[in-house]
């Protein structure tokens, strides 16, 4: 097997080409395939040049847990495996970031939650880990059913949020999140987030460039903390706790240090802007008086929507978000100008999007927030529930 | 300052949500501006050279000779501190000094104030601090002092130090440190 002793300035040790991440994304050719989304997952993995992955299975991230074992099998990641449950995972995956690795794991709904403690402790120690969550809600009761409830409980924990729409965007985007997460002066973990079955289930059509490159290795001495280095002197004894006992100073020094990781999460948006191509995508009628603010599979949603609703002579546009943490307020406020009604589609019953969105917007925006339409615990969203809800609105009594 | 913009009651100002982010490549930070990185070192040797009890604080990646170019730029630092008439009181770890800390002799991320006020210093240079300390510290050191601060820095810049160099390595300190000489000399100092 391969080890990162046969790595080389110009190859990884698995023999790929080392190629900049501008390469990878936008550069290089690329062929159509027809896959899956823990597929597409796999074949991103294979280009990160990836040092450890942790895995534990839970639905529906399984699958994609299961094909980057296959990688490291195959030689393309450096260690590979299974904590004791999802809490072990998450503080698994800090000690292979804090010792200097590019890590990856997965999970999902209900595992999210069981390891919450680990991702603000992982934004705190600024390692540049990537967890993907493939969204599946959260046990209440218990549901393997499409949800995206969970992500509302990471929004706050210091981590950046991506939230990826397709196959595609989950290929390019887990691909992104190393590079930006990795900027020295960005260094938080990143959750790239797909809608479970919808995405992590459903094969599409999608462009990949060839597999015999990939991204140059994670620099871990390029990064705002010391990773957990005996033989280096500065990094024998910089992380110890500085709160070890209760006074102003451990006061004062948690609160700066917060304002530093949240500070950090909003370094980012320069990066994103490159690597994403805008923070937020518009589809539809520019001038159009109807908008529906989005995430995930509720775009694709949303877009069919706006293709009826425009066979209606209703002209309607998707702003969709593609980063929730950093939040995109100045893009969002730029996108609803001159816009009437804001339709916030969700898959989750809180409705937290809408909260999000809301927030953003208020005291700076005419523009009317419609928090719905929402369906939660597997249910599908037709494009025929968001055209009568917008018809309803903008046409009362008289429906579409 | 302290208490207005979103962090409100936090004691600490935070520059990036007052708009001010790290210096693009090739370019550095001076105040809210972006400026040639030349500019800025002018400014920085200006003030040094003339504020009371400026300082140098390098950090511990320039403090332990573990490579050729840590122990390069720790030579270098020397040499700045005589061209500034600048004092040097090093930052050599992270960890927070308890029962009490020796501010005349040393500085510590978790309570940096605590050296500027006891040494009365209204400039300093941090270098050789990791990015994540130097920002926890020069949040606290903007609220809690008048000090003129610098961020010197071998990766991305330091947006809550009043100026701030991005990518410096050895031959980027000895630039500075020949900037440094000029505009002592034009100061006649």
């Amino acid at each position: 097997m391969s080890t990162i002793k046969d790595m080389t300035d110009t190859h990884n040790w698995s023999g790929q080409k080392l190629v900049t991440a501008d390469h990878l994304l936008f550069d290089a050719p690329r062929e159509k395939h027809f896959m899956t989304g823990s597929e597409v997952l796999k074949e991103a993995v294979k280009r990160c040049t990836v040092d450890a992955s942790v895995s534990y299975p839970i639905t529906p991230q399984s699958e994609a847990a299961h094909l980057i074992g296959e990688l490291w099998a195959e030689g393309y990641v450096g260690t590979y495996f299974r904590g004791e449950n999802e809490f072990g995972v998450m503080s698994e995956v800090a000690g292979c970031a804090m010792a200097g690795a590019r890590t990856i794991t997965t999970t999902s709904g209900p595992g999210t939650l069981r390891a919450m403690e680990n991702f603000a402790q992982w934004s705190g120690t600024r390692i540049a880990c990537q967890l993907i969550l493939m969204a599946r809600g959260i046990n209440s009761p218990l549901t393997i059913q499409p949800d995206n409830l969970e992500v509302s409980y990471l929004l706050e924990t210091g981590c950046m949020v991506w939230y990826a729409e397709n196959v595609q965007e989950l290929f390019d985007m887990s691909i992104a999140a190393f590079v930006v997460a990795e900027q020295p002066d960005v260094h938080v973990p990143i959750i790239t987030a797909v809608d479970g079955f919808f995405v992590s289930h459903t094969r599409e059509s999608v462009m990949l460039p060839a597999d015999d490159i990939a991204l140059k290795p994670y620099n871990p001495y390029a990064a705002p903390l010391p990773p957990i280095d005996s033989e280096t002197p500065p990094g024998r004894f910089l992380r110890d706790p500085f709160v070890m006992k209760s006074n102003y100073i451990s006061y004062a020094t948690h609160a700066s240090w917060q304002w530093e990781v949240r500070s950090a999460v909003e370094r980012s948006r320069r990066y994103a802007e490159h690597y994403l191509k805008g923070l937020v995508h518009i589809t539809g009628d520019e001038d159009a008086e109807v908008a529906f603010v989005t995430c995930g599979t509720a775009s694709h949603q949303a877009k069919e929507g706006q293709r009826e609703l425009a066979k209606l002579g209703v002209k309607s546009k998707v702003i969709k978000l593609r980063t929730i943490r950093p939040f995109p307020k100045q893009e969002l406020i730029a996108a609803l100008e001159g816009v009437k009604y804001a339709f916030v589609p969700e898959f989750n019953i809180v409705g937290w999007l809408e909260k999000e969105v809301r927030g953003a917007l208020y005291g700076v925006s005419k523009t009317e927030v419609v928090g719905g339409p929402r369906v939660a615990g597997g249910m599908s969203l037709p494009a025929e529930a968001i055209i009568q809800e917008v018809m309803e609105k903008i046409n009362p009594g008289k429906g579409a | 300052m302290a208490n207005q913009g979103p962090a409100y009651y936090s004691p600490y100002p935070t520059a990036v949500y007052e708009g001010v982010v790290t210096p693009p490549e090739g370019k550095a930070l001076l105040l809210e501006e972006v400026v040639d990185e030349e500019i800025a070192m002018r400014e920085i040797a200006r003030v040094m050279l003339t504020s009371e009890n400026a300082t140098i604080f390098p950090g511990p990646q320039v403090l332990y000779g573990y490579s050729e170019e840590a122990k390069k730029k720790a030579t270098l630092i020397k040499e700045m501190a005589e061209v500034l008439n600048a004092k040097m009181i090093p930052m050599y770890d992270y960890r927070p000094k308890y029962p009490k800390i020796d501010a005349e002799v040393e500085i510590n991320p978790n309570h940096p104030n605590l050296t500027i006020w006891h040494n009365n210093i209204k400039a300093a240079i941090f270098i050789g601090v990791h990015c994540h300390y130097a920002n926890v510290a020069l949040k606290m050191v903007r609220s809690e002092t008048d000090c003129w601060t610098v961020g010197m820095c071998a990766l991305s810049g330091h947006e809550d130090a009043m100026a701030t160099v991005r990518d410096q390595h050895a031959e980027d300190v000895a630039k500075f440190i020949e900037i440094a000489r000029e505009v002592k000399s034009e100061l006649k100092l």
